[in-house]
């Protein structure tokens, strides 16, 4: 898939090598696929749909800026956004041609055009609510970007993180049990947070002390979480669901002026405690990751232990509380399952959303930020599925419920490129 | 700062790695540590350095016993560190290298890079080292690197500094650069310990000279002792260091190589348009400092690397695109540069490893069956040949000394019916012994008309076993000089000169 085409001469006493640039027909061959599939589930699909117009409404009822619904005549769109993606993907083949790497923005563009595209065919006749669409967004990342935190910070020090399904679960369960009795969803989120901190101490103490490989514990231990979860659910929790399973929510706080921001407003400012402590969380980690002594010592014992090591650090140690800290924020997560959306603890109700938060680290590539962006992608997925049921669109609802999982693994493996994880990642150090 | 090391003991198991030893260093002082490869010079090391607790002895500084029970202790008593594999994290920029493990921070808890920036500055402005403390170590050369380590010993005010294997990875001329800055260091009174196998620095940059053999301390010699007298008290018996070779009787041209280029992931051309040929009968030695490209050249000839371009051709035949099987039937024989990693399965037994590229067909595997009793007689009859000291053929390969690894990977590649030999760093870790026999075989199998590549970055193996040598810099071959080059001349290509009077070949 790759031709070489040109090299460039060093100049003398530089450190890098000359290099050459080589042709990688990826971007474009993807793009070009998808330009096929624009056409003919838009267009040729959409023939039908020829005089129906799809509707998207922009604002909520209880909002002050009452934007108009945006109306778009079905069949034209499909056209005119089928004529962009050829031509996008078309450009695209030309700059490689030219030797030139696809930027990334043209991919983003093509991306939002055949969401575009997509939506205003699966919409034909009825109505999408936009603000509804982001705000179930949001609703469904909360947990993956909690576990894509602590994934990210736990990976950073060395320790792969297959747990973090497992400390979810932990962390929905125990904030029920503890919401419920106490009738307070804080102490509830306190206890989501030691659960899943109890999970990681499994975890660190297995594969740090005990040089266990990091991958076989982590399934163990969520396999063992949904065992434990699952057998306390139908012997406690489902004979005394009012005093152990009703936890005190959550309630909604609307943030003045930001929460009227037409469209986003709601999405981000209309949340609850847990959501505004996550947007404080992403933030705190990523200054603390790049800018801090911890972070600094953090990434050094995922690097390169030994070095850290030799100028007197204590790398078991300090991964052995990075671990911890991150089955804390995953907790937090799991919390949200139980104070923020669903509002009961049911049985393996994380659902493998877990995985998806490991893939969104990759994905991520080990940036809080990036992470936290793909975790939003992966919940966007999700939720499309969701809305396109609800609107009944025309399609399959089993190929829908792929979609979320479709989006990962696309991401995953190829559009990402190579990414590169922390050195030491899942290596144990011995002296 | 004085120190004194007393009675040290340190053992591994079975294994006693440092058997009482006493060292003394003077402030001020250049105290070279020299013993041959698993002598015990970097369990010592470590131990001095809170790394490897001891069994007994004790630390002394300037009068004052000291416990370590880590580096960080060892740090803060004024004790440096230059590793040989350099522990600086690659990711991080020079400032964040230096000042991991101390660093200052502002009232909010950010990081004050500013602080180790100009620290960074101050102590590389100090002996002229030039350093950006934005860059990234990972795109440093290595001879940078190194300095790194040492201003992040500095750093830390260390007024002992020990130097492991410095000049490994250094061209001969920043070798040259690290012996002034050795002594710059001496002057301004740090006290300098500076381990090492390579006789010739000893010499000339050492006060004293401590001998080590076999985790004890045979000998003290002044630096006005020959190599030879150094040479045998190292290894305990007189050696011979020069390698004994015949003219060569050339033949054909037997490998040609043409425009060689080898793009690795990051899109580099770590071998740059390579030409050269081999003729049956001679050795051709690739030298150069590590990591200028010579492994993915090999590699590249054995079918290894996945992006190459340009021609391979062995009597006639194409093998470029080959898989490592198809290569191998061809006839070429292959030691790989880290025996332990490429060369063998450890959990192997001798016997198996003679026969680990030959399980395809008879005579060893026939009908899909091993044939066992063959492969005990093919066995014990290259032990006996290559002299290879294990209890038995059904020894596990990684119970043997590196030396009698060497050998067995020797004994299976030379067994063949070979039409090339490819040997990289073939005596890397040996004891002298082993570099002999090594040395020897390889003679013998250019004297058989078997033309061989050798790839070294130890110039004494170089000028000895070479009938040619190609010198690599940057991925390109610099020039292609006869064996008798004089070692300045050498020292020079390798820095990325052409040789005077020849023309640049890549």
């Amino acid at each position: 898939m790759s031709t070489i085409t040109q090299t460039v001469q060093p100049s003398q006493g530089q450190p890098a090598l000359s290099t050459v640039v080589l042709r990688s027909w990826k971007a474009a061959i993807a793009l070009s696929i998808f330009a096929v599939l624009g056409l003919l589930i838009f267009v040729l699909l959409g023939v039908d749909t020829q005089g129906q117009v799809s509707t998207f409404r922009l604002s909520q009822s209880r909002d002050l800026i009452q934007l108009p619904d945006l109306v778009l005549p079905t069949f034209v769109t499909a056209v005119v956004s089928s004529i962009l993606l050829f031509a996008m993907a078309a450009w695209s083949i030309w700059i490689t041609t030219h030797s030139r790497k696809v930027p990334l923005w043209l991919v983003v563009v093509f991306a939002v055009v055949f969401m575009i595209g997509f939506l205003t065919w699966a919409a034909a006749g009825s109505t999408i609510p936009v603000p509804g669409l982001f705000v179930g967004t949001i609703t469904l990342s909360v947990p993956l970007i909690f576990g894509a935190l602590g994934g990210v910070i736990s990976e950073r020090s060395g320790v792969v993180n297959v747990a973090i399904e497992g400390q979810l679960l932990a962390g929905a369960f125990s904030s029920a049990v503890v919401a419920s009795i106490t009738g307070n969803p804080y102490l509830g989120l306190v206890a989501a947070a030691i659960a899943g901190v109890l999970v990681s101490f499994v975890l660190a103490a297995f594969s740090i002390k005990y040089l266990v490989d990091q991958v076989i514990v982590g399934v163990v231990l969520n396999v063992l979480v949904i065992g434990l979860t699952s057998f306390f659910f139908s012997q406690l929790l489902s004979p005394n669901a009012a005093a152990l399973n009703t936890p005190e929510r959550f309630p909604r706080i609307n943030i003045p002026l930001l929460s009227e921001i037409p469209i986003l407003g709601p999405a981000l400012f209309r949340q609850t405690f847990i959501v505004y402590f996550m947007y404080v969380a992403v933030a705190v980690i990523y200054f603390g990751l790049f800018h801090t002594k911890w972070g600094l010592r953090l990434r050094s014992v995922g690097e390169h232990p030994k070095a850290a090591d030799t100028v007197g650090i204590n790398v078991n140690g300090t991964r052995f509380w990075n671990v911890s800290l991150a089955g804390a924020i995953v907790g937090f997560g799991g919390a949200y399952f139980t104070l923020g959306s669903v509002g009961a603890f049911n049985k393996e109700m994380t659902a493998g959303l877990g995985f998806i938060a490991l893939a969104a680290v990759i994905f991520g590539r080990w940036d809080p930020l990036k992470a936290t962006l793909a975790a939003l992608l992966f919940g966007f997925a999700s939720n499309l599925q969701n809305v396109l049921s609800i609107i009944g669109s025309p399609v399959p609802s089993e190929f829908m419920l792929m979609l979320p999982y479709v989006v990962t693994i696309f991401a995953v493996a190829g559009l990402v490129g190579r990414s590169r994880p922390p050195a030491a990642d899942g290596k144990p150090y011995i002296k | 700062m004085k120190l004194e090391l007393r009675g040290i003991t340190k053992t591994f198991g079975a294994l006693v790695a440092n058997d009482h030893i006493d060292l003394t260093v003077e402030a001020g002082e250049i105290h070279a540590l020299l013993g041959e490869n698993g002598a015990g010079k970097s369990t010592l090391m470590n131990v001095l350095y809170g790394l490897y607790q001891a069994d007994a002895g004790e630390i002394v500084l300037d009068g004052v016993v000291q416990k370590f029970a880590g580096p960080g202790d060892a740090m803060n008593a004024g004790i440096g560190m230059v590793h040989q594999h350099f522990m600086l994290i690659p990711v991080f920029t020079v400032a964040e290298n230096v000042m991991l493990g101390h660093e200052e921070t502002n009232v909010l808890g950010r990081l004050n890079l500013g602080a180790a920036r100009k620290k960074v500055k101050e102590i590389s402005d100090r002996f002229g080292f030039h350093i950006d403390p934005d860059a990234l170590i990972e795109d440093l050369p290595v001879g940078v690197q190194q300095r790194v380590e040492i201003i992040k010993a500095l750093s830390r005010e260390a007024r002992v500094l020990v130097f492991d294997e410095p000049t490994a990875v250094l061209t001969p001329q920043e070798t040259d650069e690290l012996m002034a800055i050795m002594r710059q260091l001496k002057e301004a009174g740090t006290s300098i310990v500076f381990i090492t196998h390579k006789l010739r620095e000893v010499r000339e940059v050492a006060d004293r000279i401590t001998v080590i053999r076999r985790g004890k301390v045979v000998g003290e010699a002044s630096p006005t002792a020959t190599n030879t007298e150094l040479a045998s008290l190292m290894v305990g018996r007189a050696v011979e260091l020069t390698v004994h070779k015949d003219e060569p009787k050339l033949g054909h041209e037997a490998l040609v190589v043409r425009d060689l280029c080898v793009i690795d992931a990051r899109h580099q051309l770590v071998v740059n348009h390579v030409s050269f040929e081999v003729q049956a009968g001679e050795v051709l030695v690739i030298a150069g400092v590590q990591g200028n490209g010579q492994t993915e050249l090999i590699e590249a000839l054995m079918g290894l690397q996945p992006r190459v371009t340009g021609t391979i051709e062995l009597n006639g035949t194409s093998l470029r695109g080959l898989s490592v099987r198809k290569i191998l039937d061809a006839g070429v024989g292959f030691v790989p540069e880290d025996r332990t990693e490429d060369g063998l399965v450890a959990a192997f037994t001798v016997a198996e490893n003679l026969m680990l590229d030959r399980s395809t067909g008879a005579p060893f595997v026939k009908a899909g069956t091993l044939q066992r009793g063959f492969l005990a007689d093919f066995a014990r009859e290259k032990v006996t040949e290559f002299d290879i000291r294990t209890q038995g053929i059904d020894s596990l390969a990684g119970q043997l000394s590196g030396g009698n690894q060497q050998k067995v990977v020797l004994a299976r590649e030379l067994s063949r019916e070979l039409h090339l030999l490819v040997a990289t760093q073939p005596t890397r870790g040996l004891d002298v012994g082993s570099i002999e026999f090594v040395h020897k075989r390889i003679i013998a199998t250019r004297d058989a008309g078997i033309p061989v590549i050798v790839v070294s970055t130890e110039l004494d193996e170089v000028v000895g076993l070479a009938d040619r040598i190609a010198v690599m810099y940057r991925g390109g071959i610099v020039g292609i000089v006869p064996g008798t080059t004089p070692r300045s001349v050498l020292g020079l290509m390798m820095t990325g000169e052409p040789a005077p009077g020849t023309e640049a070949v890549a």
